[in-house]
C-alpha cells in the first residue's frame, strides 16, 4: 500500500531517538571482564554468600563450560564474547540508607526519567517497587507493609542472607542450573534479582513490581527472580524494563522461576522495552531469558508479556502443569521493528489430570524485522482430560519483514483436546480507509487498529501496565505502515 | 550432549548400513555427478536423529539397523485387484517387471526406464540430496524408475498406474522417477506402494515438472504392511499450472513422506491432502513444504489422521512465502484423533512468511470422536460399531474424496473400515 508522505513519515520515526536512551553517571564497583571460577568466587564473596551457593554456582559453571550455544532459534546475531563481559557491577556502596532522600541524586533522576518516582509510586499507585539498577537493589519500598502480612519481597541477595532455607529449597527447582546454555550461565554468575514469598492463604494486597535497567557499559545483566506462592495465596507480579542507548550489544540472560503451590495463583506481567538497536541493526540488547513456572494442585500461573524492545529476543515463559486441575495461561504481544528479531512463545507441559492451558500470541512485525512464535504444547499420558487452546496471529506492516509460526504439538493421551490456530495477514487497508474517511489520521488509525488487534492480551495486564503498554505499542509502530 | 562414544556408535552404524548397500548395489553407474554429491552428503552428515529438526520425531533404527541386500526382482506376486484402467507399470523390489507391465508407448506420452535410457537432464535438479541424508541414500543407490514425458497440449485421459511392490526379506530398493508435463498438458498418476509380511526398505524419489498451464494429479496409496517406506516427491510448478496430490497411508510399519512443492510461476494452484491411520507399533511421518516463490498463488493443505494403539503419527507442514510472493493465499489444516493413551501424535504446522500482503492460516486439532455424535446415531437405532464406522468415514471423507477415481475411493474406504475393525 502506498500512501503519500510515507517516506517522510518513516524518516520522522526512525530518526526518533530512543526515548529512554540516557545513561547514569555513578561511580561503579566493577569486576574486570572475563569469566572463570575466580570471577564466580569474587561475585560470591562480594555478596557474602554461603558456601552451598558458591558450590552451586561453580557446578553450573562447570556444566556451562561444556555446553554449546544453541542455534535452533530463528534469529541471526553475532554471538557474545563471554570473556569480554564484566560479570559484576554494583553502584558504589554508601552507608545504609534510612530514607529515599539519601539515595544518590543521580539515581533519583534516572528513576524519575523512567517515570517511577518513588514518592509518586508510594503515594498514588500503591505499588511496591524493588528498583534494580545494574544488579544491586538500591531502594525497596513498602517492605514493612508487606511484612505485616508475612510477605517477603526483597532482593535475591537479601533473601540469600535472611531466608536461606527458602532460597535453598526452591532455587533451581523449576529451572535446573543446567537447564540450558543461558540458564546455566545465569546460575553461575547471577548477581541479584527479586525474591518474593507469599505465605499460606495470603492475598497480596498490591501489585509487586520490579524495574530492571541495564546501565553500566559492557556489563551483562544476570537477574534471578524467584516467586513462591504458598498454598491458597495470590500474587500479581509486574516486571518492566527500559535500558539506555548503547552501541555495543548487551547481553541479558535472566532466569525467572515461579512456584505455585496447591490452590495458589501467580500472575506475572512483563513489559519489555529495552534498546532495540538503530535502524541498521547496530547495538541493542540481547534478551535470552528462561522463564518457567510450576503449578501444583488446582493452582494457576498466568504469563502476560508485551515485548517491544531488544535487538534479539529469545524467550519462552513456560508452565509445568504438574498438579491436577491446574491452569496455565500465556498472553503475549510481541512487536518487532527496524532490524529486531524475536523468537518467542511458550511451553505448556501437561502432566496432571484435567489441566487446562490457553495461549494467545499476537505478533506484529514491521520494518526489516523477523518475528517468530515458537511454542510447545505437550500432553503427557497422565494428563487425562487435558485441554489446550492456542491462537497465534501475526500482523505484517511492511513487505521487508517476516512473521513465522512454529508450533509443536505433542499429544500422548486419548482424552486430550488440543486446538491450535494461526493466521498471518496484513493490516486491513479497508480499516485504515475507514478511519481516514472519518478524519482520523493514518498514524492514529494504525495505533487504533493495532491496539484493537492486541486487545485480548492488553486486557490481561494490570491497569498501570495496560496504559504504559498501549503507549509503547503506539511509539513502537509509528509510521511503520508501508 | 554428544560424547565421543555416541559418535563412534553412529559412525559404526552408518558405515555398516552404507557398506551393506554399497556391496549390494555394486555396478550402479550413470548420473556420476549426482551420485558423487550424494556421497559427499552421506559422508559429511550423520544419520539423522533427534537433534536433526526434520527427523526429530522419527526414529530410523528400523531402517538402519539391518543389513540390506538387493533383490533379483523375480518373486511371484499377487497384485491387488484395482481395475482403474489405464497403463500399468510394475516394479518388484525395485526391479522393473515387463511381464506384469504394459507397453512403454502411448500416443503423446513418452515413457522410458530411468536405468536404461540416456541420462535425463531433469533428474536430480529438484531433490535435496545435498542436505537430506536419506535423499542422498536414494541418489547414491537408485538403479531404476520411470521417466514420463507428456507432450505439449496433450491430455492423457487414462491414468498411469505405477505399482511398487516390496516383497523379499531384508531387501532394499531405490527408485527414481521423473514426471515432466509440457505446456497445457494433463496427466493423472496413481502410485500404489505395496509391502509384504517381510521387512524391506524402499525409497522412491519422484521429481515432477509441471509446465505452464499443465495439470498433474497424483494419487498415492501406501500399504506397506511390514515394509519401511521413504517416499519423496519434489514438484516444480510453472505459471497457471495445477498440482494435486492425495496421500493415503493404510497399514504400514514405518513411513516417511517428504512432499515438496516449489511454486515458481504465478497463478498456480496446489492442493495437498493426506490421510493416515497407524495402529499397532506403526509410525507414519508426513512432512510437507510449499514454497511460494512468486505472487498470486494459492495452496490448500489438509491432512487427517486417526492414531491408535502404540502407533505414532507425525505431521510437519510448512508454508514458506518468499519476500516477493505477494497476494499468496495459503491454508493448512491438520486434524487428528487419538484413540488410545499409548498412541502419540506430533503435529507441527509451520508458517514462515516474508511478504506482507498475504492471507495465510493454519489450524491443528487433536481430540477424540464426538460422543454426542455417537449418541445421536445410537438414539436413531444405529449400533455403536456402525456409528463409529460412520464417524470414521465422515472424518476421513474430505481426504478420500479427493482421490480422482471412484474405484480408488471405495477401495480405500473399504480398507479403512477393515483396519478400524480388525
Amino acid at each position: 500500500m502506498a500512501y503519500a508522505g510515507d517516506d517522510e513519515l518513516l524518516e520522522h520515526v526512525t530518526g526518533k531517538e530512543y526515548e529512554f536512551g540516557f545513561t547514569t553517571n555513578i561511580e561503579s564497583d566493577k569486576a574486570p571482564p572475563g569469566l572463570n571460577e575466580d570471577t564466580i568466587r569474587l561475585i560470591s564473596q562480594k555478596k557474602n554468600e554461603p558456601e552451598w551457593l558458591l558450590e552451586w554456582r561453580l557446578d553450573a559453571f562447570r556444566v556451562w563450560s561444556e555446553m554449546v550455544e544453541p542455534e535452533w532459534a530463528h534469529v541471526q546475531y553475532q554471538k557474545p564474547d563471554f570473556q569480554a563481559i564484566s560479570y559484576y557491577a554494583a553502584p558504589k556502596k554508601k552507608a545504609q540508607l534510612n530514607s529515599l532522600d539519601e539515595v544518590d541524586p543521580e539515581l533519583r533522576r534516572t528513576m524519575e526519567k523512567l517515570g517511577i518516582s518513588m514518592e509518586e509510586q508510594k503515594r498514588l499507585s500503591g505499588v511496591a517497587v524493588d528498583f534494580v539498577l545494574d544488579s544491586v537493589s538500591v531502594a525497596t519500598s513498602f517492605k514493612e507493609k508487606l511484612g505485616e502480612l508475612g510477605i517477603i519481597f526483597c532482593s535475591m541477595s537479601d533473601a540469600v542472607q535472611e531466608h536461606p532455607e527458602l532460597v535453598k529449597k526452591y532455587l533451581g527447582s523449576v529451572v535446573p542450573k543446567t537447564d540450558n546454555f543461558y540458564a546455566a550461565l545465569n546460575s553461575a554468575v547471577f548477581t541479584d534479582g527479586s525474591f518474593c514469598y507469599i505465605p499460606k492463604g495470603v492475598r497480596c494486597p498490591m501489585e509487586l513490581s520490579t524495574y530492571f535497567r541495564i546501565n553500566e557499559a559492557g556489563t551483562g545483566q544476570f537477574e534471578r527472580t524467584l516467586v513462591i506462592a504458598d498454598e491458597s495465596s495470590y500474587v500479581s507480579y509486574l516486571e518492566g524494563c527500559t535500558a539506555p542507548s548503547r552501541d555495543e550489544n548487551q547481553l541479558h540472560a535472566a532466569v525467572v522461576e515461579l512456584i505455585a503451590l496447591d490452590h495458589a495463583e501467580i500472575k506475572y506481567s512483563t513489559v519489555q522495552n529495552w534498546y532495540p538497536g538503530d535502524e541498521n541493526g547496530k547495538g541493542g540488547v540481547f534478551n535470552f531469558v528462561t522463564k518457567r513456572g510450576i503449578c501444583h494442585l488446582r493452582s494457576k500461573i498466568s504469563w502476560t508479556q508485551v515485548e517491544t524492545g531488544s535487538a534479539i529476543t529469545w524467550k519462552y515463559p513456560s508452565c509445568i502443569l504438574k498438579g491436577d486441575h491446574s491452569v496455565g495461561e500465556f498472553y503475549s504481544v510481541a512487536v518487532t521493528n527496524k532490524r529486531q528479531q524475536a523468537d518467542t512463545g511458550t511451553k505448556m507441559i501437561h502432566i496432571g489430570k484435567n489441566t487446562n492451558s490457553t495461549i494467545i500470541s499476537k505478533g506484529i512485525s514491521s520494518g526489516y524485522s523477523q518475528n517468530s512464535y515458537r511454542g510447545l504444547v505437550q500432553i503427557n499420558k497422565s494428563a487425562k482430560n487435558a485441554r489446550n487452546f492456542s491462537q497465534c496471529d501475526s500482523l505484517l506492516m511492511t513487505d521487508h519483514c517476516g512473521a513465522h509460526t512454529f508450533p509443536y504439538i505433542e499429544v500422548k493421551n486419548s482424552s486430550a483436546k488440543v486446538e491450535h490456530e494461526a493466521t498471518t495477514s496484513k493490516i486491513g487497508e479497508d480499516q485504515i480507509f475507514y478511519c481516514l474517511q472519518r478524519g482520523i489520521n493514518e498514524e492514529k488509525a494504525i495505533s487504533l487498529i493495532v491496539n484493537g488487534y492486541a486487545k485480548d492480551v492488553l486486557n490481561k495486564l494490570p491497569m498501570e501496565f495496560a496504559v504504559e503498554a498501549q503507549k509503547l505499542l503506539a511509539i513502537s509502530l509509528e509510521g511503520s505502515v508501508g | 550432549m554428544i560424547t565421543t562414544e555416541t559418535v563412534n556408535v553412529q559412525d559404526e552404524k552408518k558405515s555398516a548400513f552404507l557398506g551393506s548397500l554399497s556391496s549390494a548395489f555394486q555396478g550402479v553407474e550413470s548420473y556420476t555427478a549426482l551420485r558423487k554429491s550424494a556421497w559427499d552428503t552421506l559422508s559429511k552428515f550423520a544419520i539423522p536423529g533427534t537433534k536433526t529438526e526434520a527427523w526429530k520425531y522419527t526414529r530410523v533404527g528400523k531402517v538402519i539397523n539391518q543389513a540390506r541386500k538387493k533383490s533379483g526382482g523375480n518373486t511371484q506376486i499377487n497384485l491387488p485387484e484395482i481395475a482403474i484402467g489405464g497403463l500399468r507399470y510394475v516394479f518388484v523390489d525395485g526391479v522393473f517387471r515387463a511381464d506384469l507391465s504394459d507397453e512403454l508407448t502411448w500416443q503423446g506420452l513418452n515413457i522410458r526406464r530411468t536405468g536404461e535410457s540416456a541420462e535425463n537432464n531433469l533428474l536430480g535438479t529438484l531433490s535435496n540430496h545435498n542436505a537430506d541424508w536419506f535423499e542422498a541414500v536414494n541418489a547414491a543407490f537408485f538403479n531404476d524408475g520411470l521417466v514420463i514425458d507428456v507432450d505439449k497440449h496433450t491430455h492423457i485421459d487414462c491414468p498411469i498406474h505405477l505399482v511398487f511392490f516390496a516383497s523379499e526379506e531384508n531387501t532394499a530398493a531405490f527408485s527414481r522417477n521423473v514426471i515432466s508435463l509440457q505446456e497445457s498438458s494433463s496427466l493423472q498418476v496413481f502410485t500404489h506402494y505395496i509391502g509384504s509380511q517381510h521387512s524391506t526398505f524402499s525409497s522412491v524419489v519422484t521429481e515432477a515438472f509441471v509446465a505452464k498451464n499443465a495439470s498433474l494429479k497424483i494419487d498415492k496409496i501406501q500399504e506397506g504392511n511390514e515394509a519401511a517406506f521413504h517416499h519423496v516427491e519434489w514438484t516444480k510448478q510453472e505459471r497457471d499450472s495445477r498440482f494435486d496430490i492425495t496421500t493415503v497411508t493404510l497399514k504400514s510399519s514405518w513411513v516417511r513422506n517428504d512432499l515438496n512443492i516449489r511454486v515458481a510461476g504465478e497463478n498456480c494452484h496446489s492442493s495437498l491432502t493426506g490421510a493416515y491411520l497407524p495402529s499397532g507399533k506403526e509410525h507414519v511421518d508426513n512432512h510437507t513444504m510449499v514454497d511460494h516463490m512468486v505472487p498470486n498463488c494459492e495452496s490448500d493443505e489438509k491432512y487427517k489422521g486417526i492414531v491408535r494403539e502404540n502407533a505414532t503419527a507425525v505431521f510437519n507442514g510448512k508454508v514458506f512465502v518468499r519476500p516477493d510472493a505477494q497476494k499468496t493465499n495459503a491454508f493448512q489444516q491438520n486434524a487428528n484423533i487419538v484413540l488410545d493413551d499409548t498412541a502419540t501424535m506430533f503435529s507441527k504446522p509451520e508458517l514462515e512468511i516474508y511478504a506482507d500482503d498475504v492471507k495465510c492460516s493454519h489450524g491443528s486439532t487433536t481430540g477424540q470422536f464426538d460422543e454426542e455424535a455417537v449418541f445421536y446415531l445410537r438414539a436413531r437405532g444405529i449400533g455403536e460399531v456402525m456409528a463409529r464406522k460412520l464417524l470414521v468415514e465422515a472424518f476421513l471423507a474430505d481426504v478420500i474424496t479427493t482421490l480422482s477415481d471412484e474405484r480408488l475411493q471405495s477401495y480405500c474406504t473399504e480398507k479403512i473400515q477393515q483396519l478400524m475393525h480388525s
